[in-house]
């Protein structure tokens, strides 16, 4: 895996900053997308994270800077399942099919829309609970339910906010192969985690943000113990195990 | 049986029995976007506004009330809208502000100059006296224009009610979106409003689409069964508003309350799991930083 991209630029932020009313969230953030890309941002809670995705979404505006895109960039975005409200009265075919607005002006699926809908379901292997309500699902179905609806728009550019955050290790690892897949499949992969040695270790590129971008680079450049100092406030220890960098709370400051 | 068709004899009845039918299914329909949008403060405080349009039209052009007070509810949304977005005030501080003036002003009109329509009281709690063929044309539009764009803008509007974020992200308008759906909500409020009454009118917008979200988890379904149950109130309310001679819109609104509670009993600790989240829908779509 490439991580860092080496095609065309997707989206870039040149000196962005962003929040929320008068909060400032980011500052000063100079960062790029690229072809080929697999990227994630890592950082406590409330760094600014989710804030970072939704500028590379393109659903929040920056405050100040410039944010650039390739022309007609398909983007999906994959949210944080601790956001979704599991109580709305949708079944797991309704909530995939949700992403087919453009040029459809009926309200049912036509048959190569139920097509698509099933073949992508089955891609990711839960193509038997389409009539679910999608409460019924596991934390690893419900993840893979949100990938379904994003692969459905055919996207060059994937968004995942926390993908393994409240799911058990099988599905973390499920899920880190499964995106592994897309990425071999050319598809540019951001996400955003917390989760330093289940899932930060294990992708090819890190961007360490804390309100700004504290350092980028592969596992083994930032899993450090002065950049995550930076990044999370507090010291930790990082060990070497097979070429992978496992961090340790440091023993001088536990307790 | 006699009975049940003795008063389908009066004209008036039979304007009433349609009028009602047809507002308890339109607010039934809209009210499953409203209630699953955590928007039914929305409903409750544009009833209110419009009440401040409607009792100026009939002061002023009583003929063209339902343009006036139409444009009046639509203008009332779009400021709470606006004012919600761009000031630190929120949606419910907004509502608050906006739609009790609008009610405030409704009320010293009605108290000064009076009214060419519909009595104080009517207004307040409905009443199907005097219903004329305006109304049920204006009621027949409206309800044929709530269902052409819930049509044509289903996916749309089930995308954005679940997850403005992602359609945002995805080309939908979201904007443009909710303005369609205030100014289908304020002409919905307003063509049922002599018949439910203000202060009730947002009754009718939450409790079928509440009672539908207990028997289902389907969202077309409840989308059917919340226009059914609107419907149903409708008439038997209005039966029963005949017999015990009380404001329809009370008698609607005590069936529905009725229709709940049946429901909650045969559904019982599962119905009311479903709702639990209707109420914070807004914030769980966007609390993540």
């Amino acid at each position: 895996m490439t991580g860092t991209g080496v095609g065309e630029a997707l989206v870039t932020l040149t000196d962005v900053s962003a929040g929320y009313g008068n909060t400032h969230v980011l500052h000063d953030i100079n960062f790029t997308v690229r072809e080929d890309q697999f990227t994630g941002i890592l950082g406590p809670s409330g760094a600014g994270k989710t804030t970072m995705l939704r500028l590379l979404l393109g659903s929040l505006k920056p405050q100040s800077g410039t944010i650039t895109r390739a022309p007609k960039l398909a983007v999906s975005y994959v949210p944080q399942l601790e956001t979704v409200d599991w109580n709305f009265p949708i079944t797991v075919f309704e909530c995939v099919l949700m992403s087919r607005t453009a040029r459809r002006l009926l309200p049912w699926a036509t048959p190569s829309e139920k097509a698509d809908v099933a073949s992508v379901l089955e891609r990711l292997g839960i193509g038997d609970l389409s009539h679910r309500h999608i409460r019924e699902l596991s934390g690893g179905q419900q993840q893979r339910m949100f990938l379904a609806r994003a692969l459905l728009r055919k996207p060059a550019m994937l968004l995942l906010d926390e993908p393994t955050s409240g799911v058990d290790f099988s599905t973390r690892h499920d899920v880190l192969h499964l995106l592994a897949d897309l990425h071999e499949d050319g598809m540019s992969i951001v996400l955003t985690t917390h989760d330093l040695n289940g899932m930060a270790a294990h992708l090819p590129h890190l961007v360490c943000v804390n309100h700004h971008i504290v350092a980028s680079g592969t596992p083994q450049e930032v899993i450090t113990p002065e950049v995550l100092e930076g990044t999370f406030g507090a010291r930790m220890e990082v060990l070497q195990h097979l070429g992978v960098p496992v961090v340790v709370e440091d023993s001088r400051t536990a307790g | 049986m006699t009975d049940i068709l003795e008063p389908l004899q009066f004209a008036f009845f039979q304007k009433g029995l349609l009028v009602a039918a047809l507002s308890g299914a339109l607010l039934g329909f809209i009210g499953v976007y409203i209630v699953l949008r955590g928007m039914s403060y929305i409903g409750h405080g544009l009833s209110h506004a419009i009440f401040g349009g409607f009792a100026a039209m009939q002061l002023f052009a009583a003929q063209l009330y339902i343009v006036g007070a139409g444009l009046w509810g639509v203008l009332s949304a779009i400021s709470i809208t606006a004012v919600s977005r761009r000031s630190r005030v929120g949606a419910d501080a907004a509502i608050g502000v906006i739609t009790t003036a609008s009610f405030a002003l409704g009320v010293a009109l009605f108290a000064k100059f009076g009214t060419s329509g519909p009595s104080f009281e009517n207004a307040l709690f409905g009443s199907i006296l005097g219903i004329s063929a305006t109304q049920i044309w204006g009621l027949v539009g409206v309800t044929l224009l709530t269902v052409a764009v819930v049509f044509l803008r289903y996916r749309v509007l089930l995308f954005t009610t679940f997850d403005p974020d992602v359609a945002q992200a995805s080309g939908v308008r979201v904007a443009r979106v909710e303005a369609l759906l205030m100014t289908i909500l304020s002409l919905a409020i307003l063509a049922t409003l002599t018949v439910i009454g203000v202060t009730l009118v947002a009754a009718m917008l939450v409790i079928p689409a509440v009672i539908a979200r207990m028997l289902t988890n389907s969202f077309g379904r409840m989308l059917a069964l919340s226009t059914g149950i609107g419907t149903l109130c409708g008439l038997v309310g209005m039966y029963l508003s005949y017999y015990a001679s009380v404001p329809s819109g009370t008698m609607i609104v005590l069936v529905g309350a009725a229709v709940f509670l049946v429901v909650l009993a045969i559904t019982g600790a599962r119905g009311l799991r479903r709702t639990a989240g209707l109420d914070s829908h807004r914030e769980s779509v966007s609390t993540a930083r």
